[in-house]
């Protein structure tokens, strides 16, 4: 369990988390979501104290992260994929960590062999592909095998086997009681993976919600109509304020209502549906829905169908 | 993977001071600029020795053998061995945060000022035992070159000898806690190099341009200086004497020192 009260961190001029509060509940995956710069890493940062709030609070299983001795039986992070030294080997690298908080070495040979790093566990870590530098650091992660993690954007890198690999590990690890903090920009890959969302923009809090009721929340995905009266249903659509967004004979895809109003004007009007399928938001309409007006980097709205005429 | 949720050990902070203290001595032990350094620090000190042993009677009148201080040129690698111990202190702390290592150490050990004081022990011990290997073998090299009945020759029960031998390995020790904590502050191995160095030769350079009464009333207080000291047989007229000497030096070492402590509880990762 993370919980986070308030939490406040300034760089100079930028405020980079803005009275931020959230909980992290055990049990499940939460997937940690929000425009570059909105203040994720920095918000990780101040989980673990290594930066400390202006204001505010965070702590990791009921207490502040650095007032536990031995921290990696509490919690594991991996928060930046090349976080060694480059000429010490894997194992020697994972040593280092697990003598700081009484680790065996046994357990750090285990650790290589769940993330699949045996074979290169003696070579050189700063030979190590992204890929395996994210399998080298989410092994540093489980070292104590901690009921909390915390992985920013860890399937980076990752081959396809790899993304499905950590996906089911961290469904499995969610399953057994852990708490998981998860970020990742791969919409996807979190819909897959995530249980319950946090979403910051700007420093702040945008939305803190289980999944399914994320998307349900949202004006619903585009609904698809089958009549044979389209260009009039069409027409009817339109002056109700909805947005057809494709006429394509018999089918018409339509935005900005919902099923209920489309049937419901049908049967007013006399016209004959064959068809009619509510859409569902997908997770990366609802995050750009949400978060459109927070994001600091941003490409300029661009038309294509302009430059190509 | 075992799903243990079982409670943590609980941990005093003796097991836990000797944990980080395992874990300091293997990242040292891991790391090849470390054996380099070491290895420079030894080779450096015997190749000069050695060599001065072998020319240098042959250049010298009966005079200059009786009155020069023989156990300082058989020490006079140390102008080299400096640069690399001091680089070893410097590394010692800089390469976790150029690699971004810093930060998996700090989420193992929050304990900040616990952490940096086990790094200190175990680069204070791995740079005694180191410059005591070397400055003894130069000694000794230095001695085995000359021939017998060469006014030049000593030994380590003569006065001020076994003194001047151990201190030069001293010196070396707290150049590498002087190095250490630059570069705690300045967290940046190129920063602390440039800062170490400039503090060592820089006023010493400097000071050879004030009035000879200037020279001998503040520039022996320079670190330099003031380090040499305690590897000086025959001091001249304006030096401190060696222990004074070498106590001057380490209040800039103990000043680093206290600055990276003070900082590094403060500042963020």
């Amino acid at each position: 369990m993370i919980e986070a009260h308030g939490l406040t961190k300034r760089y100079g001029a930028t405020v980079a988390v803005d009275d931020l509060s959230f909980i992290v509940p055990p049990g499940q995956v939460t997937g940690f979501l929000g425009p570059n710069g909105a203040g994720k890493s920095t918000t990780m940062r101040l989980i673990l104290g290594l930066d400390a709030p202006d204001s505010g609070s965070v702590t990791v299983g009921g207490r502040p992260y650095a007032a536990w001795r031995r921290p990696l039986f509490q919690a594991g992070a991996l928060l930046e994929a090349k976080a060694f030294h480059g000429g010490r080997t894997a194992r020697n690298h994972l040593l280092c960590l697990a003598d700081s908080n009484g680790i065996s070495r046994t357990r750090v040979d285990d650790v290589l062999d769940l993330v699949g790093l045996s074979g290169a566990a003696r070579r050189r870590a700063g030979g190590f592909s992204l890929g395996m530098s994210q399998r080298l650091g989410l092994a540093a992660a489980l070292l104590g095998d901690p009921p909390v993690l915390m992985l920013d954007e860890p399937v980076n890198g990752l081959d396809p086997e790899g993304v499905v690999w950590i996906r089911t590990l961290l469904r499995t690890l969610a399953a057994e009681g852990r708490t998981i903090l998860l970020s990742s920009h791969l919409m996807s890959e979190m819909a897959m993976t995530a249980d319950r969302l946090v979403i910051i923009g700007r420093g702040r809090l945008i939305t803190q919600a289980p999944m399914a009721d994320f998307l349900a929340a949202g004006s619903g995905g585009p609904a698809t109509v089958r009549s044979p009266q389209a260009a009039e249903l069409a027409a009817r659509l339109a002056a109700r304020g909805a947005t057809i967004t494709r006429h394509d004979g018999d089918t018409l895809i339509v935005t900005g209502t919902t099923p209920e109003e489309i049937g419901e004007l049908a049967r007013a009007d006399g016209l004959t549906l064959t068809g009619l399928t509510a859409g569902q938001a997908t997770l990366e309409d609802r995050y750009m829905e949400l978060t459109r007006d927070s994001a600091d980097y941003r490409a300029a709205p661009g038309e294509p169908a302009a430059t190509r005429k | 993977m075992p799903a243990t949720t079982t409670a943590p050990p609980r941990a005093g902070l003796a097991p836990l001071f000797a944990g980080v203290l395992r874990s300091e001595a293997r990242k040292l032990a891991t790391d090849r600029s470390t054996t380099w350094a070491l290895l420079a620090v030894v080779a450096f000190n015997v190749i000069t020795a050695a060599l001065l042993g072998a020319l240098l009677p042959g250049h010298l009148s009966a005079h200059q053998k009786a009155t020069i201080d023989s156990v300082r040129i058989s020490l006079g690698g140390l102008h080299l061995s400096q640069v690399a111990i001091g680089l070893l202190g410097v590394l010692a702390v800089t390469g976790e945060y150029g690699s971004g290592m810093i930060r998996a150490t700090l989420a193992a050990v929050p304990q900040r000022r616990l952490l940096l004081t086990a790094k200190a022990l175990v680069l204070t011990a791995t740079a005694a035992v180191t410059s005591i290997a070397a400055c003894l073998a130069a000694y000794l090299a230095f001695q085995s070159f000359l021939p017998a009945g060469d006014a030049m020759r000593t030994t380590l029960a003569g006065p001020g000898v076994l003194r001047a031998v151990t201190g030069a390995a001293l010196y070396l020790t707290v150049l590498a806690l002087l190095g250490f904590g630059l570069g705690t502050v300045l967290r940046s191995g190129a920063g602390a190099v440039a800062v170490l160095f400039g503090v060592l030769f820089v006023p010493t350079l400097l000071a050879a341009l004030l009035p000879s009464s200037w020279q001998d009333t503040v520039g022996r207080y320079l670190p330099m200086n003031a380090g040499d000291t305690i590897y000086t047989v025959r001091p001249e007229a304006h030096m401190l004497a060696p222990w004074t000497g070498f106590g001057v030096f380490c209040l800039y070492a103990a000043a680093a020192l206290t600055a990276g402590f003070a900082l590094i509880g403060r500042r963020d990762a």
